[in-house]
């Protein structure tokens, strides 16, 4: 009997495939997950919500027994069928329970994959390790038709590749591919989209969606994301610092959560435009006070307290960047043409490889283009000397995506916030500069004493605001913000972005912000630009792109971003 | 791939040419008339002249390098300015002492390192693991030369069951050679199988923290063998290159330990040229010494190639 017959057979009459009970995950004294219960049905597909630290990436991995060694573990889960509760069973036991009955597919595609393997072997390797298939042939046969039931385009490539030939998508591909390898009865994933862009996102999300139902399979799904989890869900837990605290049918708790926590989680990732940027709507919603019509906006893109006749402060021309990537010719920007307005706040949207960091380079003076006409507060920056960078780079500071990677982990935060000041003519005096460190960690929401502490000490959120305050100390005029927000949860996300507004807001800056997601652009800004391949192939009012897309892509774009408001409204649609 | 790799063969051939450049220039700058060295300093002037045409030495330096340089990829050294003979035969021979020694001394220490450092990671948080970390860390701060004079004390003295020193080549007496090769090797082998044993065991440990290594489990593979499997090959390629420099480093130790156990090999053979002031042998024995780091280095690169499908695309 296959392993889906048996499904089918047992559904039902003998309870739940995974009935865990009062699971408890400790490092050393510090609890990590209190006592938690839960069951999966067979075929039943459940989410579970947290953020960072809420201890949902350990309730899954203990499902699969593969809690990290150092971590205590109480509790029982038994999975159906398995003789021994799995957190007690022996490791051979387990062993032969992952990669068989138990699949897992993880995070970050780029490193899940043995980087001197070839793909083919790390899939065939999953079939002979249980004996499902031997023979070499018969495996690799099984392996292409496993990569081709996950739509890889070129199975036989595929299969002879090293994962560094691979993009993020297709390694994830392959992953799935090599977690349905032997037709498991549980899939756990892990944030299986958060690395990926937003429409490789929604192949992915389908494609897991459509082998677990057509299979019958069980799903566990972990995420921080509400709505990818509502899309893949039948039933959700929402987790806060090791505690389940609400739990029920993806519908209900979505719509009327009964804890407050989760309420907070739905407010935070429903972005609304922002208070402080210009409303604009083409779609009979409330214009700000100083909006003029929509037309005349997209006519002559001009930040409300400027006039159409105020230059820009960025101005870009056919701008071209092509550079030589081994035998390879990459066409980074293609012909872009941009104009930012003193107090304006632009934002640019585009997908991995679509430019937008080749952009932000060169208007940061970092990168030369090829050809083209650039200039940021009048500095001519694509011949940019010494000197005449000099006005450029502290009229223009940036705020980095990772606030892990973009703090020297061996500055006190006064050292790096204090750094853009040092060498200044008007800055020489030490006390002059810690006054200056105070002010900006202040305006950020931190305790100037932070000052003495080093990057570590602060979680994710704090640390962007370091990295807020650092672009803030010399006074800048044009803020720049290369996806501020993307490595950070999403009520932490709500704070750091109010925080972005609020500054723009006080201090008229200039905002250019590049970002993945269409939501977060159209929150903080006025105008989007949505880049790919190199070009621009939409550019207009925040609302009016958001709204109501011109171009194929900013449509498809929009489609392929999960949302919570379409995905309850199709549920409730199947339920009745 | 091949472009990769002509490159590198490129690269090493190149760099090898400017060795040779900056060896034979400096033996030149350096002060001494390798004539009044021959003759003593009570010489007259006419004999010094007649003694450099002799060696050759009143050409132009260019000719000169040339000369010795064209002779090299045939096995010609020249012939010494002090003892009159061919320099070949006599460097080759002590060179092949110091090969055996030096190789066998890392086939031993990589023998013992991998093992002992793969299971130092593994059981990293177990007193076995700990042990092997801090007998290793003792280890690496004894020099050589006490190691083996630790060894000579133990074994050949107290126990008698090994010789104390001297050389045997091994087509004369086997057994005796491999008596005589125990203690000098074993003394190098130690010192470098701590310090190897430190760095497999720190690349264990990290390619154990690898997202790739827990889908291998995820598999169903079992601890030991995603290691086996997929590890090992990953962590040999921080080894490798420290496998490179080490050896270096160990052709240096050769030299001492050379000394400590009377070995005829290269190192003596230098520090006696040194002592005749035997220009042109100390000058080839620098040049073989250069060689031989460049195509250990060479061939490390050329490893890499094989290992590591990642390389050749980024370069």
């Amino acid at each position: 009997m296959t392993a889906a017959e048996t499904r089918e057979a047992g559904t039902g009459a003998d309870g739940p495939l995974v009935r865990v009970s009062g699971l408890r995950v400790d490092s050393g004294p510090t609890p990590l997950v209190h006592p938690l219960d839960l069951t999966i049905g067979a075929g039943e597909r459940v989410g579970l919500i947290g953020e960072s630290g809420s201890g949902k990436s350990l309730t899954a991995l203990s499902l699969i027994g593969l809690l990290p060694d150092e971590l205590d573990h109480g509790g029982s889960i038994a999975l159906r069928g398995a003789s021994d509760d799995l957190l007690a069973a022996p490791e051979r036991e387990l062993c032969g329970l992952r990669g068989r009955r138990v699949s897992m597919v993880f995070q970050e595609p780029m490193t899940a994959l043995n980087p001197l393997m070839h793909v083919g072997r790390q899939v065939g390797e999953v079939l002979t390790q249980h004996r499902t298939l031997t023979g070499r042939r018969a495996v690799r046969a099984r392996v292409l038709e496993l990569l081709e039931s996950v739509h890889l385009s070129d199975p036989e490539r595929v299969l002879k590749a090293y994962p560094h030939q691979l993009s993020g998508g297709q390694r994830q591909r392959v992953m799935i591919a090599m977690a349905f390898a032997n037709d498991p009865d549980l899939l756990i994933c892990d944030e299986p989209t958060t690395a990926l862009d937003v429409t490789v996102q929604r192949q992915v999300l389908d494609l897991v969606d459509e082998a677990v139902r057509s299979r019958g399979t069980s799903l566990l799904f972990v995420s921080h994301d509400l709505a990818v989890v509502a899309e893949a869900c039948d039933r959700v837990l929402v987790m806060q610092d090791g505690r389940v605290v609400e739990s029920g049918p993806v519908p209900s708790v979505l719509t009327a959560p009964q804890h407050p926590y989760t309420a907070r989680l739905l407010r935070a990732s429903r972005l609304e435009p922002a208070s402080g940027r210009s409303a604009r709507s083409t779609d009979g919603g409330t214009p700000g006070p100083s909006a003029a019509a929509p037309d005349t906006h997209d006519a002559t893109p001009g930040g409300p307290a400027h006039g159409p006749a105020s230059d820009p402060v960025v101005r870009v021309r056919d701008l071209h960047r092509t550079y030589r990537s081994g035998r390879r010719t990459v066409h980074a920007l293609r012909g872009v043409d941009l104009e930012v307005h003193g107090g304006e706040r632009l934002g640019i949207v585009g997908e991995s490889g679509s430019g937008k960091t080749t952009l932000l380079k060169i208007l940061s003076g970092l990168d030369r283009p090829t050809s083209g006409a650039a200039s940021v507060c009048g500095v001519d920056v694509t011949r940019p000397t010494r000197r005449a960078l000099r006005p450029l780079r502290e009229g223009l500071q940036t705020v980095f995506q990772d606030p892990m990677g973009s703090l020297d982990p061996r500055m006190s935060v006064r050292e790096i916030v204090e750094e853009p000041l040092i060498g200044r003519r008007d800055t020489r005096t030490r006390k002059h500069r810690h006054e200056l460190v105070a002010e900006s960690l202040r305006a950020v929401g931190l305790e100037p004493e932070a000052a003495e502490r080093h990057p570590h000490q602060f979680s994710g959120g704090q640390r962007q605001r370091i990295s807020i305050a650092r672009s803030l100390v010399t006074d800048p005029d044009v803020l720049i913000a290369d996806e501020p927000v993307s490595a950070l949860d999403v009520s932490v996300r709500a704070q750091v972005l109010a925080l972005l507004n609020r500054l723009v807001e006080e201090r008229g800056l200039t905002l250019v912000m590049v970002s993945h997601d269409l939501g977060v652009v159209r929150h903080l800004c006025d105008r989007i630009v949505v880049m790919r391949d190199g070009r621009v192939v939409e550019s207009g009012p925040a609302d009016r792109v958001y709204d109501d897309p011109e171009d194929g892509y900013t449509r498809a774009l929009h489609e392929a971003t999960p949302s919570l408001d379409r995905v309850l409204a199709r549920k409730r649609g199947q339920g009745r | 791939m091949i472009r990769a790799v002509g490159g590198r063969a490129l690269r090493f051939v190149l760099t090898l040419a400017a060795t040779s450049v900056l060896v034979f220039a400096f033996m030149r700058v350096l002060p001494g008339d390798p004539a009044e060295v021959a003759l003593g300093t009570g010489a007259s002037e006419e004999a010094l002249e007649r003694t450099r045409a002799e060696f050759g030495l009143d050409r132009p330096l260019a000719v000169q390098y040339w000369d010795w340089i064209s002779g090299i990829p045939l096995g010609d050294f020249g012939v010494s300015f002090v003892t009159g003979e061919d320099i070949s035969p006599v460097v080759l021979d002590r060179l092949s002492v110091s090969l055996i020694l030096v190789v066998s001394a890392m086939v031993v220490a990589v023998a013992v390192a991998v093992p002992l450092g793969s299971w130092a990671a593994v059981r990293h948080r177990r007193a076995d693991g700990i042990a092997v970390s801090a007998l290793s860390q003792v280890g690496v701060a004894v020099p050589n030369f006490l190691a083996g004079m630790l060894l000579v004390a133990a074994f050949a003295l107290g126990l008698g069951w090994l010789p104390a020193n001297s050389w045997m080549p091994p087509a004369y007496d086997p057994v005796q050679f491999l008596s005589h090769l125990v203690l000098p090797v074993a003394a190098l082998a130690a010192v470098q199988a701590a310090v190897m044993t430190r760095y497999v065991r720190t690349s264990v440990l990290e390619i154990m923290g690898q997202d790739w290594m827990r889908t291998a489990r995820a598999k169903g593979l079992s601890r030991f063998r995603a290691l086996v499997r997929h590890g090992l090959r990953n962590a040999a390629l921080p080894v490798l290159t420290v496998t490179g420099i080490q050896l270096t480093t160990l052709v240096v130790g050769a030299v001492v330990i050379e000394q400590v156990f009377v070995i005829p090999g290269i190192g003596s053979e230098l520090i006696e040229a040194v002592a005749a002031r035997d220009l042109l042998t100390v000058q080839s024995v620098v040049m073989l010494l250069a060689m031989a780091t460049l195509t250990v280095n060479f061939v490390v690169d050329l490893l890499y190639l094989i290992l590591d499908p990642r390389t050749a695309v980024r370069t």
